[in-house]
């Protein structure tokens, strides 16, 4: 052991996940160590509100990749094990049981946590987060008993778990603090299209309604309202956000800022420490500005950008950030960021149909959309955006004309 | 025990034993087979698991659906037996499927 090269990944999610198999494909020939607080093997995370919560998919469809994978790139697994701190200049991490592990490099893929809801009673039976699977089966569990759900944020993930849980005969009531549904990521438009779909499916939605206060003497019974309302509940599920796990890479010295701060190769501040995933904030050329994602697709490529870093063949990563949500029988895609958009161009019926695009365009350029229930609209999408090029408005918005036609 | 082939565009051969239940895609991602991405997981929204079924198993593969033709549509090498693999689910009937993987995947 002493004479091969270790290299230590924190986190056994899609971003690690990538990262090992890259690092393999790439001929790294040492060991690889990978230490993860969660105690189940690899998992894909998308389905835990959609089908995994519905029980459309099972334990065995969810893992990321089957076994024998990971044996044969030769991984070692340390799983429920918490990273305590890393220690830069003896290139070796401490877990908190006290155990020192030594790399050469070191690979922070630690994603991100819940943001806790800032309110008493969030510890009764019946009260849940959501991002791991150990949280769904709690849920799942929550579930066999209860008939009234609220869940306390409007965001994607709070609206596919409605979704899912509705699905299920469940009443349902969303409280979003904000104005509107996903405030913070989609435009007027698309929110008002949520809200309209999930009042179809029978779905309550409260705007501007907070949770002040969950009650109940063992169990949830009540959800208590900023605005004075009482909501009786069985179960909650709480989605208002989530915060980047940047503290390791903080108290090491290693600069972050909303996320650890890399490069486009996907290296931190230390030459032998790269970071992939939800907690990094990294250039984009396409935003032409620093960001941070919340995604699978930005996980796994970044992790190829931070394989390539170890393996000294650095690989820029540059790609068209992506993402899908699916609720009741409507899939969301978006397509690039529309931050900054100066006018959007609606394809479709968004006020009463299921299926329509709505494109952002900046300086008549082609920055984003988000597609429903336009699989083809979106694939082609992904292309215009990366043609940058002026486009025609009037085109965008016919649905006689085919996407395609616009591709030079 | 289901064996699946797959055929890399380059005429590489992967014979591999699957478990009935999962799809051609998962398969091929838990075979580290190159030529099949996922992206997306099985989530029949990202178009990166393309595969061409061997004409003599498409009665048995069955029908393309409707979110799935929506997506082969873009897709560069798309053929009369064009399938998305996370769109198969493998059954016992299986056994002895030949898939090919095309060139723009990897
Ligand atoms: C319910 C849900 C639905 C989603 N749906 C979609 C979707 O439809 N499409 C999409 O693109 N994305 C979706 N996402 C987002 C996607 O899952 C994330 O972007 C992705 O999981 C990020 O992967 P990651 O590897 O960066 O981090 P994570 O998945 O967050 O994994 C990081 C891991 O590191 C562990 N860790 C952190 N610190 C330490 C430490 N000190 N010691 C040990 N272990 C540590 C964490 O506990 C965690 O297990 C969804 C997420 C959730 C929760
Ligand atoms: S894996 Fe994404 S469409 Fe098949």
């Amino acid at each position: 052991m002493a004479n091969v090269e270790n290299c230590v990944i924190i986190g056994a999610s899609h971003a690690a996940v990538q990262l090992m198999i890259s690092l393999r494909q790439l001929g790294w020939r040492g060991s690889i160590t990978v230490i993860s607080d969660d105690p189940n093997m690899p998992y894909h995370k998308p389905p835990l509100s959609k089908a995994y919560l519905s029980g459309e998919t099972t334990d065995e469809q969810l893992a990321l990749r089957a076994a024998p994978v990971y044996e044969k790139l030769d991984v070692t697994f340390k799983l429920g094990e918490t990273v305590a701190k890393i220690d830069r200049d003896g290139k070796s991490v401490v877990l908190a049981s006290g155990e020192q592990i030594s790399y050469a490099k070191l690979a922070l893929c630690t994603g991100a946590r819940v943001r806790p809801l800032p309110a008493p009673g969030t510890n009764l039976a019946g009260v849940h987060y959501l991002r791991t699977m150990d949280d769904v089966k709690g849920i799942k569990k929550s579930m066999e008993t209860s008939k009234n759900a609220v869940i306390i944020g409007g965001g994607y993930i709070g609206l596919e778990t409605a979704a899912s849980l509705k699905k299920l005969g469940i009443n349902v009531t969303v409280l979003e603090a904000e104005a509107r549904l996903l405030q913070r990521v989609a435009t007027e438009q698309v929110s008002s299209f949520f809200r309209r779909l999930h009042e179809e499916e029978g779905v309550e939605i409260l705007r501007n309604t907070q949770a002040s206060k969950l009650v109940g003497s063992e169990k949830l019974e009540k959800v208590f309202c900023s605005d004075g309302r009482e909501i009786k509940a069985d179960l909650a599920i709480i989605g208002i956000g989530v915060i980047p796990n940047t503290e390791l890479a903080e108290n090491a010295g290693l600069e972050t800022d909303n996320g650890i701060l890399v490069d486009e190769f996907a290296k931190t501040s230390d030459p032998d420490i790269v970071a992939a995933g939800d907690c990094t904030n990294h250039p984009s050329k396409i935003a032409g500005k620093n960001i941070r994602l919340e995604s699978v697709p930005n996980a796994t490529e970044q992790a190829k950008a931070a394989a390539a870093s170890i393996c000294g063949t650095p690989k820029e990563y540059n790609e068209l950030p992506w993402f899908w949500s699916d609720q009741f029988d409507v899939k969301l895609q978006i397509a690039g960021l529309n931050e900054g958009y100066t006018d959007t161009v609606v394809r479709g019926d968004i006020e009463n149909g299921r299926s329509f695009s709505v494109f952002y365009l900046k300086n008549d350029k082609l920055i984003a959309a988000d597609c429903v229930n336009n699989l083809k609209d979106f694939m082609f999408t992904k292309k215009l955006i990366l043609q940058d090029q002026v486009i025609d408005k009037a085109a965008l918005s016919d649905e006689t004309v085919e996407l395609k036609s616009l591709l030079t | 025990m289901p064996t699946i082939k797959y055929i890399e565009f380059n005429g590489t051969e992967h014979e591999v034993d699957v478990m009935s239940g999962t799809t051609v895609m998962q398969a091929a991602l838990d075979n580290m087979i190159e030529g099949i991405v996922g992206e997306c997981g099985g989530s029949c929204v990202c178009s990166t698991c393309h595969c061409m079924v061997d004409p003599a198993w498409t009665h048995i593969t069955g029908e393309v659906n409707s979110e799935e033709n929506d997506l082969l549509d873009i897709v560069d090498e798309r053929e009369e037996t064009s399938r998305l693999s996370c769109q198969i689910k493998v059954t016992d009937e299986m056994d002895g499927l030949v898939v090919r993987l095309p060139e723009s995947q990897y």
